[in-house]
């Protein structure tokens, strides 16, 4: 049933050898004794809960239908809870330290005298905001949601491909993905001991509430503050504040008058205290930052800074997850915390530097290269998947502008079983847990496994084909 | 609730009625069609069923000559046509979409299975459809709505607001379906017993689908007083101004008492439901059939300017 | 010096706008070269407040009008005593870094044109006399661009004045600025008032100029178009990167009316 490339050497999560991994026993003969037919008849169904429910997922300047589905692979990936403790760890760890590096490089920037980073890459960062510099979120929190980016190559071995700090998405799927595989394979709850993650939306709500302003004086009004209904990620606004029961709002439903933010309801002006926003700095306050934006708040930023409301991810996060700053997450955290990483990053090179960008050159075939501040697999190249004319083509744009690039190597991401015309097929997977701070860092235990649908591709974005699974955590 | 929830709601409302009132349109006009004139040829309806919309010229331009097939691209297919039956349940379900959190699942089905299956009727061949089954099928979709809103939504705010939609579509659309024919209903002596006309009289009941309804309500001979006084001032009819009228008020009356806070829109409609409770359609005759419908549309009007205000603006304090 | 400064902006709006919101810098710094005796803000029918100090030092607050809105007035009067400081920004707390200062913004990126006029500036200068490099580059921004009212508006960037060769103090500053980014010296926008008795043929009494951070000294002032630093004639009110940034009221109004805008200022000198 398992076609040859399962031998290959990329680490297998549930296969080592001809034995089951333990986390995985409970999918052995349940995916052995599926019939094609139930098979491609759940398959159908799951479809149709999705399309029931909403869950669609646009592309990027694709054009194409807006109510696409992203699909959804009914295979779980699975961790032990041994796994899963040392990963748990490793993401509190990471946001405490990239959540401490913001409020000093808003502060006093004693990370750049103490020379561990250098000043360029901090303040001359696009995503540095002169505007928020010595202004003291609630509870010293910028980053209130963490996404971080981790694929594994071994038993024991996880690698960090990037932290998200602004407003991480996709954990919409995580939620609707459980719901629909309990709501199809229910005796597999049963019979696996499974951690749920349900109670995510409701801990995102307590996280929010708790960072409110400290003059708020009440049980805080929390919104989520969305670009509009034409924006690619609105269903899982709207989804989600559904499920943390709280207002899903655009820039028009909210005004500034006097010291706070106001909502327009149909009973008259309602404060808000909590604005979780989905969109970008840029856009937030046109006084503050572009002045032709037309989804901001007037005045918002000066509420902001003066302590009457609280934004999250807090204006001027993203100077955090720049990949160029990344690099130097590991120096966070001994700087900050006093401790030894516990999740590795990627060696990475900078094109920015001679050295760096020269040993790039050489080894394009191998790299992959990414830019400074791409996302979503734009703008990438995968050595080992491209032709020597696009190599060649690529070389060329980093001569242009090295500072644009960086490099990492190859990774041999592990694999997970998948369903696949042909039957049940490895295919290579990442995984986006995400991790809450506010008065405490929480983490639920699961979060988003992106599988690359693809043979052989190591691509998971949905934006190129990749596809979704359901992510357990054994109890 | 946020005023952009609530004029989103509204809304759903009114676009839900508006593709109910183009199907009812579109039914008259293919009666007609089939109907011969006193000329040999037979009779056209379907310029007043234009003039009716208000886009007579939209139609012109776009499509010269009326004839029924390009009458039914423009009033069902055309979405350049902000009043054909897709444009509303289109614009229906993208502001369910907005608000798919304020609406219960049936609703948001029945709202967004409508615009699937117009999508997939788009792409068939006309001549497989026939004009009596677009018809159907948009009274059997509204119906659904409306009865997944009445059954399964929690009767909070959020109710009254969709509700209001309807109430003040309807009382509009009631009032201008009458006052496009309004001349036919004039009892000028010339006309009757003449005979010229009780087949208009009927195109204005069938436009309302209150035929039936009507010969059950009063029987006998049809007159122009019975046909007005049965679209304007009678509560059993459901289409009735004054039947809006008093939905209209119930929701702004509920509205009232939940937010504890009293609105001139409420003032508003009971000053409009008072009137029309007093009135009889000898009154509407002697203030001229017209002028009475014409007033009433711009109290309709007036209004839902006043709704907007209060709660749908968010500029109320 | 005393100064007294007396400075009203009306923006009329026709029809009328369904409110306004703005953000206002216009409060004096807090440095040795310059002391408030007495200083209010008053704009008519306004709710104030979210008022605060932010990271450069300068004190922002909001204003916020409920529509119809057919007139706003913001009238800023008030006495303020100042020193000759050379230039020099002493005394002030801040907490920005000059690091932060290096990023270019649109108007005050450097062309070609500006990077090679930054160059042969300061080409025989020393790296070692940072001020000496300042005042040059002053120079010859001073020369490139003509002082000229009406050549240019709010959106020309530093690089287009260049290219035209005429502007007004915006235009200077914004230039000065990129010239200096260019060299890699931190620089920022300033804006503040100036006395300018006639005599002395200075210009603006709403004033705006460049700072550069010279490492010894801190933040100097340089007045590209009178070709000055700034001493005890100059009231400085708040910074940021660009003349937007520092803009002394940002503003927006919903609604469709169209603004016209009257401007007053008078600097006088108060007889001690």
């Amino acid at each position: 049933m398992f076609c040859s490339a399962f031998m290959s050497n990329y680490f297998n999560e549930m296969f080592s050898g001809k034995t089951v991994r333990p986390p995985y026993q409970g999918l052995d003969s349940w995916s052995a004794d599926m019939p094609q037919e139930l098979r491609s008849l759940k398959q159908s169904e799951a479809e149709a809960l999705f399309r029931r429910i909403g869950i669609t997922f646009a592309v990027y300047g694709d054009g194409g239908d807006p109510d696409r589905l992203i699909p959804f692979d009914m295979f779980p990936r699975v961790f032990s809870a041994g796994e899963w403790h040392k990963l748990e760890l490793g993401v509190k760890q990471r946001a405490r330290a990239l959540n401490a590096f913001l409020a000093d490089v808003y502060y006093r920037g004693e990370i750049i005298r103490a020379g561990r980073i250098p000043a360029d890459l901090v303040y001359r960062n696009e995503a540095f905001e002169r505007a928020v510099m010595d202004i003291k979120p609630a509870r010293g929190v910028y980053s209130h949601i963490v996404g971080v980016d981790l694929v594994r190559t071994g038993p024991d071995e996880f690698f960090v491909l990037e932290d998200n700090c602004r407003t991480p998405s996709g954990v919409s799927y995580m939620l609707e993905n459980r719901e629909i595989m309990m709501r199809m394979f229910p005796q597999l709850f049963r019979e696996n001991r499974i951690a749920p993650v349900e109670h995510y939306p409701k801990m995102l709500r307590r996280t929010l509430a708790s960072v409110a302003p400290e003059r708020c004086d009440r049980a805080p009004c929390v919104v989520i503050l969305t670009p509009g209904h034409f924006n690619s990620a609105y269903y899982e606004h709207s989804f989600l504040a559904d499920m943390m029961g709280v207002e899903l709002v655009e820039a028009s439903d909210l005004f500034v008058e006097g010291d706070f933010v106001w909502m327009r309801t149909t009973e008259g002006p309602q404060r808000v205290d909590v604005i979780y926003r989905r969109i970008d700095d840029a856009y937030l306050d046109p006084l503050c930052f572009r002045p032709d934006s037309m989804l901001g708040v007037p005045g918002l930023m000066n509420v902001y800074r003066s302590g009457g409301v609280t934004i999250a991810s807090a204006p001027g996060a993203g100077v955090a997850d720049d990949k160029a700053i990344y690099t130097f997450v590991p120096e966070m955290i001994r700087f900050y915390l006093g401790e030894e990483p516990i999740l590795n990053n990627v060696p990475t090179w900078q094109c920015a530097k001679n050295d760096d960008c020269k040993h790039v050159l050489e080894n394009l075939g191998d790299l992959v290269v990414k830019e400074v501040h791409g996302s979503g697999g734009y703008g990438m190249l995968v050595g080992p998947k491209s032709t020597k004319e696009q190599i060649a083509a690529f070389a060329d744009k980093i001569r242009e502008n090295p500072g644009n690039y960086i490099a990492q190597p190859t990774l041999a991401l592990s694999t997970c079983p998948t369903f696949v015309d042909e039957g049940i097929a490895p295919r290579h997977v990442d995984l986006r847990p995400y991790c809450l701070v506010g008065e405490s860092i929480e983490l639920v235990p699961g979060g988003l496994t992106r599988v690359a649908l693809t043979e052989g591709s190591l691509v998971v974005n949905s934006s190129q084909g990749g596809g979704v699974k359901d992510t357990w955590v054994m109890a | 609730m946020l005023s952009r929830t609530a004029s989103n709601l509204f809304w759903i409302g009114r676009y839900m009625e508006r593709a109910e009132t183009g199907a009812r349109l579109l039914n008259v006009g293919a009666r007609n069609a089939l109907i011969p004139n006193t000329g040999g040829g037979y009779r056209n309806e379907w310029e007043s069923i234009l003039a009716a919309g208000g886009h007579a010229n939209a139609f012109a331009e776009k499509y010269g000559e009326p004839n029924q097939r390009n009458i039914e691209s423009f009033m069902f297919f055309d979405m350049d046509n902000p009043a054909s039956i897709a444009s509303c349940m289109e614009a229906a379900r993208e502001n369910g979409r907005i608000v798919r959190t304020a609406l219960t699942s049936q609703v948001w089905d029945a709202l967004n299975s409508g615009f699937q299956e117009i999508r997939e009727m788009r792409r068939t061949e006309r001549s497989k459809m026939s004009i009596s089954d677009l018809i159907d099928w948009t009274h059997s979709q509204a119906a659904l709505v409306r009865g997944a809103i009445d059954g399964t939504q929690l009767r909070a705010d959020g109710f009254d607001f969709l509700h209001l939609g309807y109430a003040l579509e309807r009382a509009d659309s009631t009032a201008r379906l009458l006052d496009v024919k309004y001349y036919v209903l004039l009892p000028q002596i010339d006309y009757v017993g003449s005979g010229f006309d009780n087949y208009q009289w009927e195109t204005v009941l069938r436009a309302n689908s209150a035929h039936r309804a009507f010969h059950w309500a009063y029987g006998g001979e049809v007159t122009p007083a019975k046909i007005a006084d049965f679209l304007i001032l009678n509560r059993k009819s459901p289409r009735s101004l004054i039947t809006s009228a008093e939905n209209a008020m119930h929701h702004l009356d509920r509205l009232s008492r939940a937010y504890g806070r009293g609105t001139e829109a409420r003032t508003r409609v009971r000053s409009i439901v008072g009137e029309l409770a007093e009135t009889t359609i000898e009154d509407i005759f002697d203030e001229g059939l017209h002028e009475f419908l014409t007033r009433v549309i711009g109290e309709v009007s007036i209004l839902s300017g006043l709704i907007h205000a209060a709660y749908l603006s968010g500029e109320m304090r | 010096m005393r100064l007294n400064v007396d400075h009203s902006t009306v923006y009329h709006f026709e029809p009328p706008m369904r409110g306004a919101v703005q953000s206002l810098r216009m409060t004096p710094s807090k440095f040795k070269g310059q002391q408030v005796i007495d200083w209010g803000i008053a704009v008519e029918g306004a709710e104030r407040g979210a008022a605060f100090r932010d990271g450069a030092g300068d004190w922002v607050e909001t204003a916020t009008l409920l529509g119809p809105v057919a007139q706003i007035t913001v009238h800023v009067t008030g006495t303020v005593d100042t020193v000759d400081l050379g230039g020099v920004l002493q005394g002030h707390r801040e907490r920005m870094p000059p690091a932060a200062y290096l990023r270019p913004s649109r108007a005050t990126k450097a062309d070609r044109a500006l990077r090679e006029l930054a160059e042969s500036a300061v080409a025989d200068i020393s790296e070692d006399d940072p001020l000496a490099r300042a005042h040059a580059l002053t120079v010859a921004i001073r020369s490139a661009i003509d002082y000229t009212p009406g050549a240019t508006n709010h959106s020309t960037t530093a690089a287009e004045a260049l290219s035209l060769g005429h502007g007004v103090c915006q235009d200077h500053s914004h230039a000065l600025i990129a010239a200096a980014l260019s060299l890699n010296i931190p620089a920022r926008y300033v804006t503040g008032y100036l006395f300018a008795s006639e005599e002395e043929g200075l210009h603006e009494a709403s004033h705006a100029w460049a700072e550069l951070h010279i490492s010894g000294l801190g933040w100097v002032g340089f007045d590209a178009s009178n070709g000055v630093c700034p001493d005890d004639r100059y009231i400085r009110l708040g910074s940021g990167g660009d003349a937007l940034e520092a803009s002394p009221i940002r503003g927006v109004s919903q609604g469709a009316g169209v603004e016209r805008l009257d401007v007053r200022v008078s600097v006088d000198q108060v007889q001690q």
